[in-house]
């Protein structure tokens, strides 16, 4: 009996030697991120987001970005500069030998990016105060619910208020202890929000919800159902629409050289790829020397590809393809030759692995439209594909190359009799041709690889394109392009994408058997047949 | 720029070099050194991963010359360039062993390609060593398979998700071919063997070099928002992946929200891409290059020193090409000959150091032990480490989890057979 009084008394003194020693929650918390295990880390975050110590916020923003040093069981904060400062005291140090930094894993980013919610819902910045509301959103943390209530209670913009109130809304879900009344509340709020988040929530509610909750959640979950897939029908047709404008971009080279001179340029793929590698080059240089302008990178690529991809077309005419005019076979094998060239000249020269081309800031990200998410670079692709065809379209017709051009296409022996130097239209318009290759190299780099088989996956379709629309026509590029493209991507939810592509196949090959000059056959006196 | 410039010419002219040499000289030299074949694709589409390997071998070579060749021989590489062409790869393996007389081949990457070679190392009796993660179902006599078998990379993965992320709901995701076809296969068997239901699944797949997944991904993203934790499981191969990191960046699909663990990409092809909005995204591999070892370490120096580039990164296949060719450097010491009959003999049982720390071992049925490895993608392009499997897994053969090939073993020790069926206790199925 004795020797147990002893022993609780030991007891309560140890216990009372560990509270003076330790101030509170804050400073419990800080061993554990030294303890180099995920599960301690996560747990430790959740501690210091609810300690509402003066230094919680940074210590958390610092484990973000993976400044959140550890030294001989020490945790320090690295600021930008590299200078460190003791996560316990928030005295400035000496950066200490060996410190590392603490490793994240998703289950951790997940935690820390809670914990920046629930501590940021009442900043003073309106950004930062979306950005917590979404991530209490995602998170659904109990604890977050008194800050929300504050928050929403002093938001004054309608937005925002929104979207507090439907992460309130998340949580009240997702919680045993809220009234049926409050529940019926949020899945109201989420009813309204109707994107995927929300029927993600209407359709997970926790084991032991009452009737009439799971009803309504139900109910509002089939609303949002009908609505989403109304939505994706449309969002469909717009993947459609962009790539079209994809193998408009592709295959518009193709459909000048192609519909002039009846060339059939394997090659030009490879003009596309050389456009691509034009945009590295842009960008390497960007980089070291200027970094600053490389939000503009991709102007100052389009000039450049065009040029380098133009000039390497001319080459190419003046010292193989003229040779062979009208032998339509030795063309073929000939540009084929040289897209293997080109390919394992360029793997010889940049390496075969691939080389990154960054997305200005400018393209990164995705315009939310109602229930359709618009990505940046797409729809800056699907603009800037009928920028080359209006351009294009309007060279062809109001230049003097874009006459000559025409006439040649049209009756090359008469156009000759009229003065024109054929051969040098030929040239000319095959540079045009590769030139307008090479930008959209510029614009593919964004979506697809750069690497020496950039070229090879597109050849295929910009023939198809061509020969479906009707040679020699820009009108039929188009409309081929964008048939072609939205057919593909209506399709492909339905058939999936390779047999979706399968079924494409066998309808244009059925096709071009009814019209084997395709959709927008080109009309003129003594076409060479 | 110059530098890579220099380097690649510089390995052109010896790759040639030896070509021409292995040629010309036939059997005057045979007695004099010991040739080893490299049969990897420098040019077409497979050259991007394969000129890797090509350029590990000549270093491994080149190495073990300076430890004073093998038998009191120096070795020689003759490289061979089937341009990712699957017929072109049995011609040149023929090729390769009957008439540049080589002892071994190291070479392959797709699947395709392995069994296109088959026949010819069947017939000719020599030696391939195949150094990429496969789909299984396979042993032969003549092949080693130091790459991942599916249990040494697909289940653990699974098992890591769904323990450590709660993932219930999946996407198989592969590129139409017969790797991702099986795997995901022996996959779906394994998740309703732990009872997932089949609506908790989704597989799709996608030609080669698929750029465009605006689709898919909006796909995965509706799939996803069912309530329960989801995942994407890729078996998507080579090219198309950069385009489908990108949509997935995009879209707004964070790693922390959706996570896509990766079984062909590796550091060499996240080089390729911005990987910032990559980061948290994971991949299960058997090696990475951020491993921390003293081994892992020097290999990484010498790689560098060799390619004369600190920029160039290293990565799984280039491992078990280092394990493979050491293993081949033993088995024929202790065979006392490069004749494939006793190399094949003495190799089962033969024990290596891997780059992890741990010590691989060539098993019966042609595979070896290995670490599963699971890394998250950092913004620097490589790996972290945030799962790593105790002991070595021993590749199997034959999956447990599919009904054609559970009752079958491969053991070319005891056995002497690639396919024994335990049930009916006959070799041939």
């Amino acid at each position: 009996m004795t020797s147990l009084r002893t022993f609780l008394q030991a007891f309560v003194l140890l216990v009372g030697m560990a509270a003076a020693a330790v101030a509170g929650p804050y400073e419990d918390a800080l061993p554990r991120f030294a303890a180099d295990s995920y599960a301690d880390t996560e747990a430790a975050i959740g501690a210091v987001a609810g300690s509402g110590h003066g230094q919680s916020l940074s210590l958390v923003e610092a484990l973000r970005d993976e400044r959140l040093m550890i030294a001989a069981g020490q945790v320090y904060i690295r600021d930008a500069a590299g200078k460190f400062v003791d996560a316990a005291t928030g005295q400035a140090v000496e950066p200490p030998a060996g410190a590392k930094p603490v490793r994240v894993n998703n289950r951790v980013r997940r935690a820390i990016e809670a914990a920046l919610g629930s501590m940021t819902l009442l900043s003073t910045d309106a950004g930062t105060r979306l950005d917590a509301a979404r991530a209490v959103f995602r998170s659904r943390d109990a604890a977050a619910l008194p800050a929300l209530e504050k928050a929403i209670a002093q938001e004054s913009d309608a937005d925002l208020r929104n979207a507090l109130e439907s992460a309130r809304a998340a949580i009240v879900l997702s919680k045993p202890d809220a009234s049926s009344s409050q529940k019926l509340a949020a899945i109201e709020i989420l009813h309204a929000r109707g994107d995927q988040d929300a029927l993600a929530l209407l359709s997970s509610l926790p084991p032991g919800t009452s009737a009439d909750v799971s009803e309504a959640a139900a109910k509002a979950a089939e609303g949002i159902r009908s609505r989403l897939a109304l939505w994706s029908a449309v969002q469909n047709v717009w993947y459609g629409v962009s790539l079209g404008s994809v193998l408009l971009l592709a295959a518009i080279g193709l459909s000048i050289t192609f519909g002039t001179m009846g060339v059939i340029n394997m090659a030009h793929g490879e003009m596309v790829m050389i456009g691509a590698y034009a945009t590295f080059l842009v960008q390497e240089v960007i980089r070291t020397h200027a970094p600053g302008l490389f939000g503009a990178s991709l102007f100052i690529a389009l000039p450049l590809a065009f040029l380098v991809a133009g000039l390497i077309g001319i080459l190419i005419e003046r010292t193989v393809i003229r040779f062979l005019y009208g032998r339509p076979l030795e063309t073929l094998l000939a540009t084929w030759g040289i897209s293997l060239i080109l390919q394992q000249g360029v793997r010889t020269i940049f390496g075969p692995t691939n080389r990154e081309v960054g997305t200005p800031a400018w393209m990164s990200g995705a315009l939310e439209l109602g229930g359709l998410s618009l990505t940046y670079n797409r729809i800056a692709i699907v603009v800037f594909a009928f920028a080359v065809f209006a351009t294009l379209l309007l060279v062809l017709r109001y230049t003097s190359l874009g006459l000559y051009v025409r006439a040649v296409t049209q009756n090359r022996r008469m156009a000759g009799s009229m003065g024109i130097r054929t051969n040098r239209i030929d040239a000319l318009a095959f540079g045009l041709g590769s030139g307008v290759a090479g930008i959209a190299g510029v614009a593919l780099s964004q979506i697809d690889n750069v690497s020496p088989n950039l070229g090879q996956g597109y050849i295929i379709d910009s023939f198809m394109v061509v020969v479906f629309g009707g040679v020699g026509n820009l009108w039929g590029t188009l409309v081929g392009a964008m048939t072609l493209g939205v057919a593909n991507k209506l399709l492909e939810p339905y058939a999936g994408a390779v047999l979706g592509k399968i079924v494409l196949l066998v309808a244009i090959i059925l096709f071009i058997q009814r019209r084997p000059r395709g959709l927008f056959a080109l009309k003129g006196r003594a076409v060479e047949a | 720029m110059s530098m890579l410039n220099m380097t690649r010419r510089h390995l052109m002219a010896l790759a040639s070099a030896a070509l021409v040499s292995g040629a010309v000289m036939g059997t005057a030299q045979a007695q004099e050194t010991i040739k080893v074949g490299v049969l990897h694709s420098l040019s077409g589409t497979m050259a991007i991963s394969e000129t890797t390997l090509k350029d590990v071998m000549l270093m491994l070579i080149e190495e073990q010359n300076t430890k004073g060749g093998l038998l009191g021989k120096k070795l020689e590489a003759v490289v061979v360039d089937p341009a990712s062409n699957w017929p072109l790869f049995a011609e040149k393996a023929r090729e390769l062993i009957s008439q540049s007389k080589v002892s071994a081949v190291f070479g392959c990457w797709t699947s395709v390609s392995r069994k296109s070679v088959l026949p010819v190392f069947k017939e000719l009796n020599s030696v391939l060593f195949y150094p990429v993660q496969y789909e299984g179902e396979e042993s032969e006599r003549n092949v080693f398979y130091t790459g991942a078998a599916p249990n040494q990379q697909a289940i653990p993965a699974v098992d890591y998700l769904a323990k450590e992320e709660k993932v219930e709901r999946w996407v198989l995701a592969g590129t139409d071919y017969v790797y991702p076809r099986t795997t995901n296969k022996i996959l779906e068997a394994y998740l309703k063997s732990k009872g997932v239901k089949s609506e908790d699944i989704m597989i799709n797949y996608t030609p080669f070099g698929h750029a465009d997944w605006q689709t898919i991904v909006a796909d995965i993203k509706k799939f996803g928002s069912a309530g329960k934790k989801t995942a994407v499981v890729s078996t998507i191969n080579g090219d198309a992946n950069v385009p489908f990191y990108k949509e997935l960046a995009n879209q707004g699909v964070k790693a922390t929200d959706i996570p896509v663990v990766a079984f062909s990409v590796g550091e060499e092809e996240l080089a390729g891409i911005d990987t910032k909005p990559l980061v948290g995204h994971l991949a299960a591999w058997n090696y990475f290059q951020s491993v921390d070892t003293p081994d892992n370490k020097a290999f990484i120096e010498k790689w560098k020193t060799f390619t004369k580039n600190d920029k160039r990164v290293t990565n799984d296949p280039m491992e078990a090409h280092v394990i493979g060719f050491n293993m081949w450097v033993k088995a024929v010491e202790k065979a006392g000959s490069t004749d494939p009959d006793k190399v094949i003999d003495a190799i089962v049982g033969v024990e290596v150091p891997n780059l992890t720390g741990g010590v691989s071992k060539m098993l019966p049925n042609h595979h070896i032990t290995k670490p599963v490895l699971i890394g998250e993608i950092k913004e620097d392009g490589q790996f972290d480490t945030v799962s790593q499997t105790d002991a070595l897994v021993p590749g199997d053969a034959w999956s447990k989890y599919l009904d054609g090939s559970k009752d079958l073993i491969a053991d070319w020790k005891d056995l002497k057979c690639g396919n024994y069926n335990t049930a009916t206790k006959k070799c041939g199925a």
